[in-house]
C-alpha cells in the first residue's frame, strides 16, 4: 500500500498567517481537551472542556478559511490531520504539555492574556472573514481570560503548596512567551495592508494584565528575557509529534475516507 | 414560615408509630394522586434512602461515563466529530452536576456521595466498564448505550420525587439529541468503505449484550422493584423496558445492514423481537468489579480525585482569605 502523503499547502502570506492562527487554537484546545474527565472538580472538567470546544471552533473557522484563501482544494481536516510536523505552525507554547493543574492554567493565562486583546484588535482587520471569526473569537477569549485569571490569583493566594506549584509553572513556560509577538516579513506585508495587527502593539497591555494578576495572585513574572522561538516555522518541541500522532492516528491508518 | 419537622421523627414517642403509619399512608394517597413530593414534603426514610441511592448512582454513571467516550476525544476522525464528541462528554458532566444537586436535596452532600463511589460502596451503571476499542464504538455508545439510557430515563421525566423528574427532563433532551448523533456516525460508517462497515459490525457484536444488561437484572429477581413501583419511582419494570428497546432497535440495526449479534432472535406474532438468554453470570461480575474496565474507571476517578486535592485546598483558602479580608480591614 502506498504511503499517506502530507498534504501539501501553498503558504502564501494570507495562508500561512491564517495556517498559524488555527494550529496556535487547535492544538491548545487538543491539550485542553486531554484533561476531559480528570480534572480535579467537576465544575472544571466542564470549564477545560468548553474552552477546548470554543478553540477547536476557532480553529475549524481558520482553516476553512485558509483552505479557501489557498484555494487548492484542501479543507479543515487535511490541513489539520495531513499535516506533520514540520508543517504545523503554533506557538510552542501551546504545545507544551498540561502538567499539573497550575501548569495548565498558567500556559491558558499567557495564552488567553494575548488572544483577548489580539482578537479584539483583529476586529478592524479590512480582512472581512478575519474580522468575523475575531468578533466571535474575542467574545469566547474574554472568558478564557477571565476564567484563567482567577484561578492564577486562586492558587498564587491558595496555600503554601498552590503558590509553588504556579509559581514554578509560571517560571517554566515564560520562555514561551516571547513567540506571541514575534512577526516575519510575510506578516509584516499583511499588517502595512491592514490585514493583520502588529502583535508588538499589545505587548504592553499584555504586560499590564500579567503584571495585575500575578501581583494579586502574590507571584512575581520571571526577569529572565531570554526567549525560546521556532513554533511559527515548523521547529517545535518534541511534544508537538506525540500530540499529533494520536490527533492524526484515524486518518492516517484509514486514508480518504468520510467519517 | 413553614417548619421542616422530618428530624423530629426521631423523638421517642409512644404514639410515633401510629403517626408515622398515618403520614406513610397520606404519603402514599399523595403519590396514587401522581402529586409531586417536594424535598420539604415528609416521606418514609426508606423512600428517601431508595432515592439517593438511585440518584447518585445515576450521577456517578454520568461522571464515570465521561472516561469511555473521554478516551476517543484525542483521536477523533475528523474536527467535527471531535467537536460533538467534546461537547457530548461536556454535557454528561452537566448531567452529573445536576443530578448530585437532586441528589442534595434529599440530604446528602455531593462529596459524601463521590466519596462512597471512590470507596467502591456505591455503584455506577455496569456498560461503563467496558472498552471503547474503536471510533465505532462512539457510535454505538451513542445509538445503544444513550438509546437504552433514554427508554430508562424517559419514564421518570415523570418519577414521584419533583427535583428527580424535572432533572431528567433537562437530561432527556440532551441524551435524545446524543443518541442521533451517535446513530449518524453509524450511517456514516454503515455507508462507508467495507473496513468502516466490518469496524461498526464489530462494535455491535461487542455493546449488544451489554447494552440489554443496563435495564437490569430480571424482573423475578430484581430486589428494588416492588416499593419503587408502589412509589411511582419506576414505571415499567426492567423487562418490560428491555424489550421496548429491542423493538425499537432491531428496525435501526436493518437500516444499518448490520447483524444483531443473536442467532436465536425471532419476531413473535404480536411483532415482538424475542431475544435469546443473557448471561446473567456476566453481568454479575461487571457489578461485582469484574469487569473489563472496572478497575481501569476507578483508578482514573481516584486519581483525578487525588491529584486534584491541593487545587481544592488552595480554593478553599483562597476563600477563606477572601471572606476575613473585609474584617481585617476594619479592624485596621
Amino acid at each position: 500500500m502506498m504511503g499517506i502523503a502530507n498534504t501539501e499547502v501553498s503558504e502564501t502570506p494570507l495562508v500561512l498567517y491564517a495556517l498559524r492562527r488555527a494550529d496556535d487554537s487547535l492544538i491548545l484546545g487538543h491539550r485542553l481537551s486531554e484533561w476531559c474527565g480528570h480534572a480535579p472538580m467537576l465544575e472544571e472538567d466542564m470549564a477545560l472542556s468548553n474552552i477546548a470546544l470554543d478553540l477547536i471552533g476557532q480553529a475549524r473557522e481558520l482553516y476553512t478559511y485558509a483552505a479557501k484563501a489557498e484555494g487548492k482544494g484542501n479543507d479543515e481536516d487535511k490541513l489539520a490531520y495531513l499535516r506533520d510536523v514540520r508543517q504545523y505552525r503554533n506557538l510552542l507554547l501551546v504545545e507544551q504539555p498540561n502538567g499539573d493543574f497550575a501548569q495548565t492554567l498558567v500556559r491558558q493565562f499567557f495564552y488567553s492574556a494575548f488572544a483577548d486583546l489580539y482578537w479584539r484588535a483583529m476586529m478592524t482587520s479590512r480582512d472581512t472573514t478575519l474580522a468575523a471569526i475575531a468578533a466571535k473569537s474575542e467574545k469566547e477569549s474574554a472568558y478564557h481570560l477571565r476564567h484563567a485569571s482567577e484561578w492564577i490569583i486562586r492558587l498564587g493566594d491558595g496555600t503554601e503548596e498552590s503558590h509553588r506549584r504556579v509559581q514554578a509553572a509560571i517560571d517554566h513556560l515564560w520562555a514561551f512567551t516571547g513567540e506571541l509577538f514575534s512577526v516575519d516579513d510575510g506578516e509584516r506585508a499583511l499588517i502595512h495592508a491592514g490585514i493583520a495587527i502588529d502583535p508588538g502593539t499589545l505587548r504592553g497591555r499584555w504586560l499590564t494584565t500579567l503584571s495585575d494578576v500575578v501581583s494579586e495572585a502574590t507571584l512575581v513574572l520571571p526577569q529572565n528575557d531570554w526567549m525560546q522561538q521556532g513554533g511559527r516555522s515548523g521547529r517545535h518541541s518534541e511534544h508537538l509529534g506525540h500530540l499529533l500522532s494520536e490527533l492524526q492516528s484515524m486518518q492516517r491508518t484509514f486514508p480518504g475516507l468520510t467519517w | 414560615m413553614r417548619m421542616y419537622t422530618q428530624a423530629l421523627n426521631t423523638t421517642e414517642t409512644d404514639d410515633r408509630g401510629l403517626e408515622d403509619a398515618a403520614k406513610a399512608a397520606q404519603f402514599q394517597a399523595r403519590i396514587d394522586a401522581e402529586e409531586r413530593i417536594e424535598p420539604n414534603d415528609w416521606m418514609p426514610s426508606a423512600y428517601r434512602k431508595t432515592l439517593t441511592r438511585q440518584i447518585s448512582q445515576h450521577a456517578h454513571s454520568e461522571i464515570v461515563g465521561m472516561l469511555p467516550e473521554g478516551n476517543w476525544i484525542t483521536r477523533a476522525p475528523s474536527l467535527r466529530r471531535k467537536a460533538a464528541l467534546l461537547a457530548k462528554v461536556q454535557d454528561e458532566c452537566g448531567h452529573g452536576l445536576y443530578l448530585y444537586a437532586a441528589a442534595e436535596t434529599l440530604g446528602a452532600s455531593r462529596e459524601e456521595l463521590v466519596d462512597a463511589m471512590l470507596a467502591g460502596k456505591a455503584k455506577y451503571s455496569s456498560i461503563f466498564n467496558y472498552p471503547t476499542l474503536t471510533w465505532a464504538d462512539i457510535g454505538t455508545i451513542g445509538w445503544l448505550v444513550d438509546g437504552a439510557a433514554i427508554m430508562n430515563q424517559i419514564p421518570l421525566c415523570r418519577c414521584s420525587y419533583g427535583p428527580y423528574a424535572r432533572a431528567m427532563i433537562r437530561v432527556c433532551k440532551e441524551e435524545s439529541f446524543h443518541q442521533r448523533q451517535g446513530y449518524e456516525i453509524m450511517v456514516t460508517l454503515c455507508r462507508g468503505s467495507d473496513e468502516q462497515k466490518t469496524m461498526a459490525q464489530d462494535a455491535l457484536n461487542r455493546w449488544w449484550w451489554p447494552v440489554l444488561m443496563m435495564f437490569g437484572p430480571p424482573d423475578a429477581t430484581s430486589q428494588h422493584s416492588d416499593t419503587s413501583t408502589k412509589w411511582k419511582i419506576k414505571r415499567f419494570s426492567n423487562d418490560e423496558l428491555r424489550q421496548k428497546f429491542v423493538d425499537a432497535t432491531v428496525p435501526q440495526a436493518q437500516y444499518l445492514g448490520l447483524t444483531i449479534p443473536d442467532p436465536g432472535m425471532v419476531q413473535d406474532a404480536d411483532g415482538h423481537w424475542r431475544y435469546s438468554e443473557i448471561d446473567w453470570t456476566e453481568f454479575k461480575q461487571v457489578l461485582a468489579g469484574n469487569g473489563p474496565c472496572n478497575r481501569d474507571r476507578m483508578a482514573a476517578r481516584r486519581k483525578a480525585h487525588e491529584e486534584g486535592a491541593w487545587v481544592r485546598e488552595a480554593a478553599a483558602a483562597y476563600a477563606a482569605k477572601r471572606a476575613q479580608r473585609p474584617t481585617a480591614q476594619a479592624a485596621e
